[in-house]
């Protein structure tokens, strides 16, 4: 049976992997950045969900050059880059936190959070990308692929 | 005059007799036993996993009486029935916090849980706490637990001269950190939580209860050490406010306030 040590004795080193101490304030900005990018992300995707579904004629609006209008204002094309970084951090760190705890193995922690990153990077570099870059209309290409308007201009 | 004493002495007369009716009943326990690892195959139980390999499962059935608990059924297999049934208890009065078990699923004391509360139509499944190694049947090493408890300085830490009187406090001072007080290290609360289910590396609710007791205590100048033990990455910001804890505990500590309260003394730090 175990002896039960002083309280005030050193800790005995666990058998196994053991504890590794990570002191550092990480976790805490991490929790903390939960809790702000969520509140943001309510007003940010509510605002969005309501311009894009509810004002104006609503559902039936959004084609091509719905979007293609929106990405045209630096003020959609900031919203929507907020929003994007917002939601893409906050949810892989959602997934990271539940990586760490249901994934017992360090190999198969490593594999799951390796898919999450990458996926993350893609997705953000791909979203940033277009957001900034966008053109309906651009020069050169045939005709029949481009929107209407684009021959109006 | 007559008649109200007349009447007295009748209802007297007929409590007594209804408390001497003790109601028995029927009553099927369904306890996990133990299993040694075969020499053959040698253990290999992880500590927080379960090892289903390892155990078996022994009905018995009691006649109890509706003011039994779990412990005196348990204790009546042991002394009547089977006694090689091994669990831990010492006082059977829910002080020293030795008897916490898995009762129909939910981590309790084996001697605050009365009979009559539970569904007496079907088993009591009774296993042991999970998440700790089992040694044997009932009873589990309690070693990782005490020393995450340990690892959070659970004593005073004071500095300068030691005064010639008791360190003074208010009874608002007092008021702050009562409720973790009442802690008995029973790891009712520990070992209820899913986030220490899963690797036993975290620190766990009855550590983190315990640094509450003394960070908010006005006397302890160690808060700040402790709040650094607890801001690791197996520390309090592992805990997902299940409540699981604050459902175990037998003591009825707002354990998941209590760590809520200990995330907020550090951000305030922090920011």
């Amino acid at each position: 049976m175990t002896v039960i040590a002083d309280p005030k004795a050193p800790r005995i080193p666990r058998s196994g992997p053991g504890r590794r101490s990570t002191r550092g304030n990480t976790e805490l900005y991490a929790w903390v950045f939960m809790r702000v990018s969520g509140v943001l992300l309510l007003v940010l995707i509510f605002a969005h969900l309501i311009s894009n579904l509810v004002v104006g004629e609503g559902v039936s609006q959004i084609d091509f050059a719905f979007v293609a209008g929106k990405w045209a204002t630096p003020f959609w094309q900031v919203w929507d880059l907020t929003m994007l970084w917002l939601a893409m951090i906050h949810g892989t760190n959602g997934m990271r936190t539940i990586i760490n705890d249901y994934a017992e193995k360090d190999r198969t922690r490593l594999v799951l959070k390796s898919a999450l990153y990458l996926a993350f990077a893609v997705v953000v570099v791909l979203g940033t990308l277009v957001i900034f870059t966008f053109d309906p209309c651009p020069v050169g290409a045939p005709a029949d692929l481009l929107p209407s308007f684009c021959s109006d201009i | 005059m007559t008649a109200t004493l007349e009447n007295t002495s009748a209802t007297t007369s007929g409590a007594r007799s209804e408390m001497g009716e003790v109601p028995s009943f029927q009553v099927t326990l369904r306890v996990q036993r133990y299993l040694p690892p075969d020499d053959a195959a040698p253990a290999e139980q992880e500590v927080g996993g379960d090892a289903p390999g390892d155990a078996r499962w022994d009905e018995f059935t009691l006649t109890m009486y509706g003011t039994d608990r779990v412990l005196d059924a348990l204790h009546k297999v042991k002394w009547e029935h089977d006694g090689s049934l091994t669990f831990r208890r010492s006082c059977a009065h829910g002080v020293c916090g030795s008897d916490a078990m898995r009762i129909n699923g939910r981590n309790r004391l084996a001697c605050k849980t009365l009979l009559k509360d539970l569904d007496l139509s079907k088993p009591i499944v009774v296993e042991p706490i999970k998440g700790l190694p089992v040694l044997k049947d009932l009873v589990v090493d309690m070693e990782p637990f005490f020393a995450s408890y340990r690892e959070i300085m659970p004593f005073l830490v004071t500095s300068g001269q030691e005064p010639t009187k008791e360190r003074l406090q208010s009874s608002e001072q007092r008021a702050r950190f009562d409720d973790t007080t009442k802690c008995i290290l029973c790891a009712a609360c520990t070992t209820s939580c899913p986030v220490f289910w899963t690797d036993g590396q975290y620190f766990g609710p009855a550590a983190i209860v315990n640094a509450h007791r003394f960070i908010f205590d006005s006397r302890d100048e160690g808060g700040a050490q402790r709040l650094e033990i607890l801001n690791d990455k197996e520390g309090v910001w592992r805990c997902r406010t299940t409540f699981n804890c604050t459902d175990a505990c037998p003591r009825g500590i707002e354990v998941t306030k209590a760590i809520q309260e200990v995330k907020r003394a550090m951000i305030t730090r922090a920011f």
